[in-house]
């Protein structure tokens, strides 16, 4: 195995893009390092990004935040302006793990993992993050929900990674909201993860909502019927009840050593309905 | 296949080895430098038994690379306590039995060490948070946390005495 | 050296030291990480071991190929079964022999296969991918009923059930049948108003202590050398290591590390005869240090079980009959904890008709070893719900109920002795009167009582007390200090000398340095070895009462010991200055020489140790987690010599239990492989899973021990399963009866 320390965008590209045997990105490890440990994996070369400007930053842009693939999770939950705007994601990055972990984990290191448990995805797909990827043919930029293709598999081409996640702004009186089960308090892998994300207009009446499923399905859902169910009401108990049968009949789930199918089932729409009335009350304060 | 070389810090000194690319930070401080307060669990960041700070940040040294502690500042157990004076923490984990077997016990002093550098006045509830990802199967965690709370209100005291 | 019986038989019960809380002497080099665990040790010209593992839940071996292996360079040795050599009786050590290195077939997923010794870590990973090994796999079974039908895949040709008459004609996988009791169980239940009877299962789990079983081996090839290991038995670990090698056991010393957690787990073998081997074989150290993932597959987790309790009583809540059928199964050989389960089961009920009936089982999982109290967790589970539900139906508060039918002194035991005083009722008033008791419950929330009950060991145990010229005192001892045993040793020397604590010190000694020892379990080392520590000080003062003697040239019995001087014993014994244990070891070289005390008894005497605990919890009925509010535990300790140490027994005992309760299960997927053979998915309790754990320490002297000592370890793991499981019932208004009550289960018992 070889490891490398590129320090630009280009030449990490240029490393992946030359890379005849298996080739893996390194940012916060925590996914990496497990899979090299158990024997599973066996890279050829490792291409840690943390020397990438470009990719250890949080900055603002065009009212929102971009955030580069090497920032940690711990990094993001102290970013005042972040937490502010986007509770829900910074929430769902902060429940990867322990405390150790959040301080290396990152949110596209998540992503790129491609586990359909992954905490911080379904808060990304409810706020309609972008990513922005980069490889030997240039740059272009998609829904957070596109990249993952099953358990495990990205869709990114040869030499391509991803450089950084694109929060956008939000109009007043929004905000979002993520809740996961985990039999325990903390350590486990979700079982099931729902993010919420809504806008309320002056009169309380939510004029826009995104909601993503994850845990339930070989990738993370956008579930369409859940924010319908959501857009146009008070968020009033009947209109969560619906989001969460919403979810619960989008809900696709395997049985495993964390869950059986009736069970994800159900709590699918337990936590949908938890998440979207946290997402509700957050937004009223920010009217 | 070469080894690479690494210049790092570690507990103030400046260190270098050599080590292989797939070696963790772990694998060196315990292998290679022989420090080996700090432990191995389970290697895959789950029991928290290897915690260090890196940069001053809390980690687990079983998920970073060697090769990743190039120019950076790495804190372990060995560098706790100041020559023969123990930190005001483990003084506390003594008189408290915070500890019974103790092979955990590196891992949560390193581990309240940084909750406390960042929040001297934590909650039993805050407290037991930010310890979740460190494992203790003999103490059931009462004693512990009595013993990083106690230690918060010492220090805090000691800073108001000073100011 | 037959202890002394010319001392005091009521225990003592006013001390100076004992009972005190000093710092423990191994203390600070734990909290600044100089103290030397099982991986924490190198020598030069030291090899990594590493062992290839089955792959499959059960398959003959057709043929082993290491001829690449052993060709890679870097490579030094390759040990196989054919490395075993030495035959072994039928029973636990030819078990162990086809344990650490499978012989002709393999009977779990992870049973060793074959091991190398190399120069790196990545040599040794090499050489394991070179070894070929051709399986035929074969059907397995890892479910215990499953096991005992007709058609089970059967995991050993030979095997003939025994304690069954007339002995069945058919091999099974049935090992033993137990059984204990006395009365008509019959003849009772036809008196009863009220019977309740009900199943229950538990799964298996293990001991979860936070360090990997590790071991540096240092042997050459005439046997001879050194063993460096983490473990709960050194001289367990040597008996072994030479049984297995065919080594004479004075030539291997084995010391004992700092050990990162045994709980039972640590009293047996795995890699160490391995990396034994691998030393003498390539004629360098070999260390072995097992991965997390290895650590659950391939040591020794405890039982999973099957019960059946029935129960009945007359209305005015008198218990007239009590039946139980314990099935465990204890991996892939004999041994489970069943036998131990079916007598400790209604040890804590004073019972005219009682019977319990055990099944030791094989299937296809690891070759199961002690955990905490074994076997009792799980058959004490299964009774005290039933004892909840009968007091529930007959209206009566459960714990009045229990108190009703406790045993007590004079009781005739379930399992056989008649109990002499014991602390079960004592406990179970001082839970009534308990503050957590009478506190008030919230919605969804539930209250759940249990007790339990452990025997407690005595054993043998050597001890050796030597006076350095200053005074101040070593004592060697060969019982690994698991739980603070150090401390407690260095209170009882101190107490009985009479000098400071801080003049004690107490280090655990290897093999060759002091008298035997068995492995440190059954909650015996506080009882056995503060025993032993206690007579080895009282000879110590006989001979310093000697050299007094002669110091002051008076008779012997002229000189009395007190408060860590010897005096004149009376007025005509003459006028004598009181010399101090320092002055008397300072003049040691021309009264006689060194002064020591030693002991090498079979320590007798161990007093049962009962427990009551209270827990609430917290349903979430949408989604099936249960949080524990508040937990209590109640216990007898007997004396506590270190109380601080005492209620960390009771903590950490409980909280295995509640993981054991709520999230702890081995999981085989259909392959028979094991699915969560890590922390991620084999759950433990986390810090933030838990409150305080509230202790309460009561005292009725064991009148085996001069100070009145009663194990501790083990009993505080016995009652969770049971209090966490009724006060789920309870919170739910469901009667549940599967461990572990995970989110899944119990929202699906709620629908």
């Amino acid at each position: 195995m070889r490891y490398e320390a590129p320090e630009t965008t280009a030449d990490a590209v240029a490393l992946l893009t030359g890379e005849q045997g298996i080739a893996r990105v390194l940012a916060g490890g925590t996914d990496l390092l497990v899979q090299l440990k158990s024997g599973r994996l066996e890279p050829d070369l490792v291409v840690d990004v943390k020397k990438i400007d470009a990719m250890r930053s949080i900055t603002a842009e065009d009212g929102g935040f971009r955030i580069g693939a090497g920032v940690s999770s711990a990094e993001m939950s102290e970013h005042d302006g972040l937490c502010a705007m986007w509770p829900g994601v910074v929430e769902a990055a902060a429940l990867i793990g322990s405390t150790q972990v959040q301080g290396r984990a990152t949110m596209v290191g998540n992503l790129c993992n491609a586990s359909p448990a992954a905490d911080s995805v379904p808060a990304m797909v409810a706020a309609g993050a972008t990513i922005r990827i980069v490889g030997p043919n240039g740059s272009r930029d998609i829904p957070v929900e596109n990249l993952n293709s099953g358990p495990g598999k990205t869709t990114l081409a040869k030499g391509e990674l991803v450089e950084s996640v694109y929060l956008p702004a939000r109009p007043a009186g929004s905000s979002d909201a993520y809740l996961r089960f985990i039999p325990r308090t903390e350590m486990d892998i979700a079982v099931v993860g729902v993010g919420v994300s809504l806008t309320l207009d002056g009169s309380g009446t939510c004029t826009a909502a995104r909601v993503g499923l994850g845990a339930v399905a070989p990738t993370v859902l956008l579930v369409e019927d859940a924010a319908k169910a959501l857009i146009g009401t008070k968020c009033d108990e009947a209109a969560l009840d619906a989001a969460a049968a919403a979810c619960s009949a989008a809900a696709n789930p395997i049985d495993d050593k964390r869950g059986t199918v009736d069970y994800r089932i159900k709590v699918a729409g337990v936590l949908t309905r938890r998440a979207a009335a946290i997402a509700r009350d957050r937004a009223e304060a920010n009217a | 296949m070469s080894q690479i070389h690494v210049t790092t810090t570690i507990n103030g000194d400046t260190t270098e080895y050599l080590c292989n690319p797939e070696d963790t930070l772990l694998d060196v401080l315990r292998d290679t430098l022989r420090m080996t307060g700090t432990k191995e669990g389970c290697g895959t960041g789950d029991c928290g038994a290897c915690s260090v700070t890196v940069d001053g940040r809390l980690v687990c040294s079983c998920l970073m690379l060697g090769a990743e502690a190039e120019g950076k500042s790495v804190e372990t157990i060995e560098g706790m306590a100041d020559g023969e004076e123990l930190h005001p923490l483990q003084t506390k984990f003594l008189e408290h039995a915070a500890l019974q077997c103790g092979i955990c016990t590196p891992g949560f002093l390193v581990a309240a060490k940084s909750l406390l550098e960042r929040n001297p006045d934590p909650t039993e509830e805050e407290t037991r948070y930010w310890l979740a990802g460190n494992l203790c199967r003999c103490t059931g965690y009462d004693k512990i946390i009595r013993a990083v709370l106690d230690t918060a209100a010492e220090m805090r005291q000691e800073k108001s005495n000073a100011a | 050296m037959p202890l002394d019986s010319d001392q005091d038989t009521k225990p003592r019960t006013s001390f100076k030291y004992v009972g005190t809380r000093p710092i423990r002497p191994d203390g600070l080099e734990k909290v600044t990480g100089k103290a030397k665990f099982g991986a924490d040790t190198f020598a030069t010209g030291m090899l990594h071991g590493l062992i290839l593992r089955s792959p499959h839940a059960h398959a003959r071996i057709k043929s082993i190929d290491t001829s690449k292996a052993a060709a890679l360079p870097g490579v030094k040795a390759v040990v196989t079964a054919d490395d075993f050599k030495i035959e072994q009786e039928p029973g636990e050590m030819a078990n162990v022999r086809a344990n650490i290195m499978a012989r002709g077939k393999v009977l779990y997923d992870g049973h060793a296969v074959a091991a190398v010794a190399a120069v790196s870590k990545s040599v040794a990973r090499a050489a394991l991918k070179l070894i070929k090994v051709d399986y035929e796999v074969l059907p397995h079974v890892t479910d215990v009923d499953e096991a005992m039908a007709d058609d089970a895949p059967l995991l050993h040709e030979g095997m003939i059930t025994e304690g069954v008459e007339p002995a069945p004609t058919k091999p099974s996988n049935i090992a033993t049948r137990y059984e204990f009791g006395h009365g008509d169980v019959d003849a009772g239940f036809a008196k009863a108003d009220v019977i309740v009877e009900r199943e229950f299962k538990t799964a298996a789990t293990h001991q979860g202590y936070i360090e990997p079983h590790a071991c540096l081996a240092n042997l050459s090839s005439d046997g001879s050398g050194d063993i460096w290991v983490c473990t709960q038995g050194h001289f367990m670990i040597r008996d072994s290591v030479c049984s297995l090698l065919g080594i004479d056991f004075s030539k291997v010393r084995v010391q004992s590390s700092e050990i990162g957690g045994g709980f039972g787990g640590k009293t047996t073998v795995f890699i160490e005869p391995v990396a034994a081997a691998l030393s003498i074989k390539s004629g360098h150290p070999v260390k072995i240090v097992m991965s997390r993932e290895e650590v659950f597959r391939a040591t020794g987790p405890t039982a999973s079980s099957s019960s059946r309790i029935k129960i009945g009583a007359t209305k005015d809540g008198r218990i007239v009959a009590a039946d139980g059928l314990f099935k465990y199964q204890g991996g892939a050989f004999p041994g489970s904890p069943v036998e131990f389960g079916a007598m400790a089961a209604f040890a804590c009920y004073d019972l005219e008709n009682v019977r319990a009936v055990g099944y030791d089982v094989v299937t296809n999982r690891p070759k199961q070893a002690a955990y905490r109290a074994p076997g009792a967790p799980m058959a004490c589970y299964a009774v005290d719900n039933v004892i909840q539900e009968l007091a529930d139906k007959l209206g009566m508060d459960g714990i009045d109920f229990r108190l009703k039918n406790a045993a007590d002194a004079g009781t005739k035991s379930s399992y056989g002795p008649v109990y002499p005083a014991i602390g079960l009722k004592t406990t179970l008033e001082a839970a009534k009167k308990h503050p957590h008791y009478s506190a008030p419950i919230g919605a969804n929330q539930g209250r759940g009582v249990a007790c339990g009950f452990w025997f407690n060991f005595g054993g043998q145990t050597s001890v050796s007390l030597n006076i350095s010229p200053d005074g101040t005192v070593n004592l060697t001892t060969g019982t690994p200090d698991i739980g603070g045993s150090r401390s407690s040793y260095c209170l009882m020397a101190a107490e009985e000398l009479g000098i400071p604590y801080e003049h004690v010190r107490a280090s655990i000694v290897d093999t060759g340095v002091i008298g035997y020892n068995d492995v440190t379990d059954g909650s015996r080392v506080t009882f056995a070895g503060g025993l032993a520590t206690i007579n080895a000080a009282r000879n110590a003062i006989k001979e310093m009462c000697s050299r007094a003697a002669q110091m002051w040239g008076i008779d012997v019995e002229a000189v009395k010991w007190e408060d860590g001087y010897a005096k004149p014993s009376g007025a005509n014994a003459g006028d004598h200055e009181p010399l101090s244990l320092a002055q008397i070891a300072a003049d040691a070289p021309n009264t006689g020489g060194p002064i020591a005390g030693h002991v090498e008894c079979n320590a007798d005497g161990a007093g049962v140790s009962f427990a009551t605990h209270i827990c609430d919890v917290e349903v979430d009925r949408e989604t099936g987690r249960t949080s524990i509010k508040r937990y209590t535990v109640l216990q007898d300790a007997g004396k506590a010599v270190h109380p601080s140490y005492v209620e960390g027994q009771y903590q950490g005992g409980a909280v295995q239990g509640i993981g054991w309760a709520l999230n702890e299960e081995y999981i085989y997927n259909d392959k028979g492989l094991l699915d969560n053979a890590g922390f991620l998915d084999y759950r433990i309790p986390v810090a933030s899973d838990l409150p305080m754990i509230d202790t309460q320490i009561l005292e009725i002297p064991n009148p085996g021990h001069p100070y009145g000592v009663r194990g501790v370890g083990e009993t505080s793991i016995v009652p969770p399963l049971a209090a966490v499981s009724i006060a789920v019932s309870k919170a739910v208004g469901v009667q549940l009866s599967e461990l572990p009550i995970s989110p899944p289960k119990l929202l699906k018992a709620l629908s």
